[in-house]
């Protein structure tokens, strides 16, 4: 059986960068788009990296701006200045 | 000068957080931290905690503050564009009833219980998450009563929440449920609060529910409901630290967690049920079926969590099969309660029409047709007949959740789970055998729970009929906050509003 992190944003304009970040960085992400929400798991793993996330939106970004966006979250959290990782081990 | 190096997210929780406490000169720590100990709960090193997001107060009150200026720039402007007349169906608005009723007077006590846990520990770390916690709560408090304020200008029953929470029969169940565990030590309110409920649950509540806002046209519920679900993403880490932190602090630990997971998964199973409701009845436009939320949110995410937490010899909530097996029943034997019932309720109840009842049949193949579309039709027509069905027996509670008893044994969906007990001469009912069991592990604190059914016996709710105490001691006006939506003074306005019958300019709503 498969061991999902997942997370959810409010469908609004951030998350729509947050989305294509991680989907270029987690190829294995399923995205799924439900009423006002945007919700995103993975098997075991799922990263949301600074450096990708600058590219996108062309400034610098905090990872910890995310927190504004975000609705749900399900796996153990590491953040540091570079990456918010969710993974079960 | 010298240029100052910006630090890094981990040395800047370290500094603004480790570094800010101390240890006491001049005071024994447990006589500073007195609750800590005696719950048997062994802590050799506060070090060991770390809160995964390394928010510091400084990045807490700016990210917050931001949240707080994008909510209220929307709820300026659903109110000057009379938001609520975008709805899909007036009928919505009675789950917002029920949410300020039963859900609002939580995040309060919320707040309070985490302002007094976050005083008791002696790990800064806790200190500051409960005390960020705790601020989350009364802003969640008070931005749903912000939100709702505007509905309360136009439709009725939201007049009195505060007061309905405290007094009215079903509201005794959300109530209890947080009197419960704030009346707990601190290790068990941090279990029963941030991982039961916030981690493990409470994405049954915010998500689908809040989803299901957006569809059904109430901008002003989501926004609030996201922002506050965005702290919940915080609180729901919080919820895996304090559990984890237990288990990696002594082995001695793990099966007082493992009873309160098992008591708290339950209690939180029983609350839920009313969200049950409110997804597949009281939302005219319907997102997913409670039976789908659970499974996605419950069997999948929790199945992941208890497979982590394995390693630390912790086994999924004992009831927990009985707890999957009832998400296909427990939504229609609450709303056909509530049906019955609805003289004595701060909001409307309703036969779902046509094309709901193929949704439901379509969602619980296995229940819908066979056990309560016949009840729902049956009652139908015994109302055109003029024989509106209410029931007038008042209910027997469960001394633990203080849900009537009326959800059913998994092995028999037509008769009623229930069980007794004698303790001390007196004797004492339960909805279940897990709420049996919860009982007997605390006896004394229990015994003293105030079950409303019981109050109104003894003549503490006023009286002497039904009505009298509907009206005096709950403060539901009756014939304009309860019975049917249809007839109601909310389905007349809304009928105004969407021009389905000319606007009478002497019954303006506002």
């Amino acid at each position: 059986m498969s061991q999902y992190v997942f997370i959810a944003f409010q469908d609004n304009e951030n998350a729509r960068y947050l989305v294509e970040a991680i989907s270029e960085d987690n190829p294995h992400a399923e995205i799924e788009h439900q009423p006002a929400m945007i919700r995103i798991q993975a098997d075991k793993r799922l990263v949301i990296t600074r450096e990708t996330m600058e590219e996108k939106l062309n400034r610098e970004w905090d990872v910890q701006e995310m927190l504004l966006d975000v609705i749900s979250i399900g796996g153990n959290v590491d953040e540091d200045d570079d990456h918010f990782i969710l993974s079960w081990n | 000068m010298t240029a100052t190096k910006k630090l890094n997210l981990k040395q800047k929780y370290q500094y603004l957080t480790r570094d800010m406490d101390w240890e006491p000169s001049y005071q024994k720590k447990s006589d500073i931290f007195p609750h800590e100990d005696f719950e048997g709960i062994k802590i050799v090193d506060w070090d060991g905690w770390e809160d995964p997001f390394r928010l510091t107060m400084d990045s807490y009150w700016k990210y917050q503050a931001e949240k707080e200026k994008k909510l209220y720039a929307i709820f300026d402007a659903f109110a000057q564009n009379n938001g609520h007349q975008n709805i899909s169906d007036a009928r919505y608005v009675n789950s917002l009833k029920l949410f300020l009723s039963g859900v609002s007077p939580l995040e309060y006590a919320a707040f309070q219980g985490y302002s007094k846990v976050g005083r008791q520990f002696s790990g800064a770390g806790a200190r500051v998450a409960c005390q960020m916690q705790a601020i989350d709560e009364l802003r969640h408090s008070q931005t749903q009563q912000h939100a709702m304020s505007h509905y309360n200008k136009h439709f009725n029953g939201l007049h009195d929440a505060p007061l309905m929470h405290d007094r009215v029969w079903f509201l005794s169940v959300p109530k209890s449920f947080f009197d419960d565990a704030r009346s707990a030590g601190p290790f068990e309110f941090l279990t029963a609060i941030s991982f039961s409920f916030e981690y493990v649950l409470t994405n049954l509540l915010f998500v689908p529910f809040m989803s299901g806002a957006a569809y059904n046209g109430d901008m002003a519920t989501v926004t609030f409901g996201f922002s506050a679900q965005s702290d919940e993403a915080r609180h729901m880490t919080l919820g895996l630290e304090i559990i984890k932190f237990m288990l990696e602090q002594h082995e001695d630990n793990v099966p007082i967690v493992q009873k309160w997971i098992d008591k708290w998964f339950w209690r939180g199973f029983r609350l839920l049920s009313l969200v049950s409701m409110m997804m597949d009845y009281m939302l005219p436009n319907k997102v997913m079926s409670w039976q789908e939320a659970w499974e996605v949110y419950y069997e999948q995410s929790g199945g992941a969590l208890f497979k982590e937490l394995a390693r630390y010899g912790i086994k999924p909530p004992k009831y927990q099969d009985v707890a999957n097996a009832a998400k296909e029943h427990i939504s229609h034997q609450l709303w056909t309660t509530f049906y019955q019932y609805g003289q004595a309720t701060n909001f409307h109840t309703w036969i779902p029409k046509e094309e709901e009842m193929e949704w439901l049949a379509e969602k619980y193949p296995n229940t819908f047709d066979k056990y309560y579309r016949p009840r729902f039709e049956h009652w139908e027509k015994e109302h055109k007949k003029g024989n509106r069905f209410y029931n007038n027996t008042l209910p027997q509670l469960c001394q633990v959740c203080q849900v009537p008893v009326l959800f059913t044994k998994t092995e028999d969906p037509t008769a009623f789970s229930h069980c007794d007990t004698v303790h001390e001469g007196e004797r004492y009912h339960f909805c279940s055998e897990a709420c049996g069991e919860i009982f007997a592990d605390e006896p004394a604190k229990y015994v003293q729970a105030v079950l409303p059914v019981h109050q109104i016996y003894k003549g503490k709710c006023g009286g002497p009929d039904l009505p009298n105490v509907v009206s005096d001691h709950y403060h539901i006006n009756i014939g304009e906050d309860n019975f049917d939506y249809v007839g109601s003074l909310d389905e007349k306005r809304w009928n105004e509003i969407k021009g389905i019958k000319p606007l009478n300019k002497d019954n303006d709503a506002a």
